[in-house]
């Protein structure tokens, strides 16, 4: 099987398996008992928390361990405007978010608050003079994602963080679960964000474990209550053996970055050029400067389940454009977004590359799309 | 890198006099035992200045995040070096501004010229340089009362040498310029802060605590020698004597009335720390106390516990706030470590109402039934000593794992 979808989820480093396992067998008392194995359990545990806390740049206090992406997305999105309402409820995200930032939002929308989305372009990046124009005196929240989970497309954090904080009193968060471990993404002052979700599992971790950093002491809201664990901000007995697979599978996605992505940005342009190759058959939805990892097309007047089935049968696994989407029958709010003509808008696939890629993968990947399409397109096309 | 040097200035030691070589090799031995992990550092002394040369990127960086925390140091500054060029000089000069690139502010050129051969004079190069500095920076203006920044050269026999950052050091006195005294390090919030002030005026410490297994845990037993190692990044070696009381304490416990239980167990503790000073050949005491923090810490508490033990105890702490006093905490970083929830020897075996105002004749009364010399002496005798930093690393158990 060549797996070539890990956006969706990643196979665990071994690695990380070990400490996962070695941790549960050895340290698994709670980290809040007092006696000597809780207090040993709770050492590992900061010295997870500090590693994180070292790769995003932030002290140890501020750095939150969750059940994964969502949870800290969801956290920020009702934490942040709950904890300020005093400041305003208008809150500013983008069209291309994930689902749980965008149904978070609209949960909020039907409380009250008040939303705007950011429009995308072609290439699914925000407008920066958008953003400072719906920037508000009540602003007190923006949402804005690293990476686009369906087409790689990468905003301007940078840009925005400055935007953000030089005109507003809101705080920036950044959901950084696609981006993490292939960009640089870390706390940076008046630069970078205030808040930093980031999922275990996509970088070759574990599913069900996140983490939710602060770049600062924040005034936020907790989605959890319980015995006040986490600083009281995320009740629940803090999962152990999760943080500290999680901390190892950053550390490793974090030491090898430069070279995995060089890894992945071949490969990247490689097929951007390959299906360049057939013409107005496929659209691309990726582009040049988008992230490596992700290859995002369309074939015209195809059904990407058809696709995906095709290629299945030749042992590659590829997606549609997201798996939380592809199971639903409606087009991807992303692809509603990019405005794709309606010929493409039904045959959007993604291809997502991990560590444990390799080249052949990459070759294998070609003549099995060359085969498939002639078997599904005809010889027309070519 | 352009640092080849970091130039250290004493403060209050300038003003010592006779001692003034003394204290100027304690801090150099402090200075080059803070850092012997990036040994051996070449250190040059002068009258008011010290200068550590700099041979690599990371003794470099070593020293500037730990320097700020050794004491007798009013402030330091990395120093770059150019040839006596004066394009070298200028090449240099914005080099080392570099670091303050769009902050607008006021700055002066300052040169102190100990070769007299140079050929420019100090007023030339103060000018040639400072134009240079202001051509180059839009920012910058020049004031030459209180500027934002000084950019000082100096011109030597060997080569051309600037700076312009100025960090702030720890101040007080070297540690070991003082003496050395007996801390009693109990494992709450005061006792770090009171130790840590005494090093500031440069008393070397040695620290004591009373461990009553099974009363108290290891842990926190472990919290005090965290409290301790803590304590040796301000520039000393720390030993600590842990005191095997529990005995002690119960039989305190059945001997005296419940409402002085807690004025005596001060009392040995004190007759204790007392042989343990004197063993060591330390001069004093000191505690954590705080006027009326705690019933015994009221006047008449205090006079009660002094009445065992001629040696001068001093307590830093005592004219203090607690909310002062975890400031402080905070500050020096003890003070996570300190509110670790374990039971200290303190807390155990407390009555309800302790008297808050103790007559020194009554508790020397209900003392006199009880022989508790011998009990004293074999404490100290069976006292473990530990000492920090630690040497060699525990073995990591977590090795591995992250």
């Amino acid at each position: 099987m060549i797996y070539l979808d890990n956006s969706a989820t990643t196979k665990p480093h071994k690695e990380v398996l070990n400490t996962f396992v070695q941790v549960n067998e050895s340290f698994y008392a709670n980290p809040s008992s007092i006696h000597e194995a809780g207090v040993e359990s709770n050492a590992l545990l900061d010295r997870a928390r500090g590693q994180i806390a070292e790769i995003l740049h932030t002290e140890e206090q501020f750095v939150l361990f969750t059940a994964g992406g969502t949870e800290s997305n969801n956290f920020a999105i009702f934490g942040v405007p709950k904890a300020n309402t005093h400041k305003g409820k208008h809150i500013i995200t983008t069209e291309i978010e994930h689902p749980s930032i965008i149904e978070a939002v609209k949960s909020l929308q039907s409380e009250g608050y008040d939303i705007d989305y950011l429009k995308v372009d072609e290439n699914g990046v925000i407008s920066l003079q958008e953003l400072e124009e719906k920037l508000r005196k009540e602003t007190v929240l923006v949402s804005i994602m690293h990476v686009n989970n369906e087409m790689g497309a990468i905003q301007p954090i940078e840009e925005a963080a400055k935007l953000i904080h030089a005109n507003s009193r809101a705080a920036f968060h950044v959901d950084a679960v696609q981006s993490f471990g292939k960009l640089p993404i870390s706390f940076n002052g008046e630069a970078g964000p205030d808040i930093i979700s980031i999922s275990g599992h996509k970088i070759h971790g574990l599913k069900g474990s996140g983490i939710i950093a602060f770049r600062k002491k924040m005034n936020i809201i907790p989605l959890l209550l319980g015995g006040g664990q986490e600083k009281g901000l995320r009740s629940g007995t803090v999962a152990v053996p999760q943080a500290v697979a999680l901390a190892k599978a950053a550390r490793m996605a974090t030491e090898n970055m430069e070279q995995t992505t060089a890894k992945y940005r071949k490969w990247h342009n490689d097929l951007l050029e390959f299906l360049a190759g057939f013409g107005e058959t496929i659209h691309l939805l990726s582009t040049k400067t988008g992230a490596a990892h992700i290859v995002s097309f369309s074939v015209k007047d195809l059904k990407g389940e058809i696709l995906i089935n095709a290629l299945q049968k030749r042992g590659i696994i590829v997606s549609t454009s997201s798996a939380c989407s592809s199971k639903q029958k409606k087009t991807s709010h992303v692809v509603e977004a990019l405005e794709l003509h309606s010929n493409y808008k039904k045959g959007v696939i993604r291809l997502s590359f991990g560590a444990l890629n390799t080249d052949e993968d990459i070759i294998e990947f070609k003549k099995a799309f060359t085969e498939v399409m002639k078997e599904l397109k005809g010889d027309k096309n070519q | 890198m352009i640092w080849k040097e970091i130039l250290i200035r004493y403060g209050e030691l300038s003003t010592k006099g006779r001692n003034k070589k003394d204290f100027i090799n304690r801090l150099r031995a402090n200075i080059r035992h803070s850092f012997n992990n990036i040994a051996p550092l070449e250190i040059a002394t002068e009258r008011d200045r010290m200068h550590i040369k700099i041979e690599s990127e990371e003794q470099f960086e070593v020293l500037m995040k730990k320097l700020p925390t050794v004491f007798g140091i009013q402030s330091f500054s990395p120093v770059a070096v150019c040839d006596k060029e004066l394009d070298e000089m200028k090449k240099l000069s914005l080099i080392i501004m570099e670091q303050f690139k769009g902050q607008e502010l006021t700055f002066k050129v300052e040169v102190r010229r100990s070769d007299k051969s140079f050929p420019l004079e100090s007023h030339e190069i103060q000018r040639e340089v400072g134009a240079h500095v202001l051509r180059n920076n839009p920012n910058v203006s020049v004031q030459v009362k209180k500027p934002d920044v000084e950019l000082r050269i100096e011109v030597r026999q060997d080569a051309i040498y600037m700076m312009a950052q100025i960090i702030q050091g720890a101040g007080g006195m070297p540690v070991g310029s003082n003496g050395k005294s007996l801390l009693m390090l109990s494992g709450g919030i005061d006792s770090p802060v009171a130790g840590y002030l005494l090093m500031k005026r440069g008393v070397r410490l040695e620290a004591i605590h009373f461990f009553s297994p099974p009363y108290t845990s290891d842990n926190s037993l472990e919290k005090v020698k965290a409290l301790a190692n803590e304590l040796t990044k301000f520039g000393a070696n720390i030993r600590l004597h842990v005191i095997p009381f529990t005995e002690i304490q119960v039989l305190i416990k059945d001997r005296v009335p419940s409402n002085t239980i807690m004025t005596t167990t001060r009392r040995m503790m004190m007759r204790i720390a007392d042989l343990v000073r004197e063993e060591i050949g330390a001069l004093g005491i000191v505690t954590g106390e705080s006027l009326g923090q705690v019933a015994s810490q009221t006047l008449e508490s205090l006079t009660a516990i002094n009445d065992v033990s001629n040696t001068p105890i001093l307590r830093p702490l005592i004219a203090f706030d607690k909310l002062e006093i975890i400031d402080i905490a905070e500050q020096i970083g003890t003070y996570e470590t300190s509110i670790q929830p374990f039971e200290d020897c303190c807390t155990i075996f407390t009555p309800a109402n302790p008297k808050t105002k103790p007559k020194v004749d009554k508790v020397n009364y209900y003392e006199s039934f009880t022989e508790f010399d011998e009990l004293i002496e074999r404490a100290v005798r069976n006292r473990e000593v530990y000492k920090f930093p630690e040497t060699q690393k525990a073995k990591d158990k977590f090795e591995g794992l992250l």
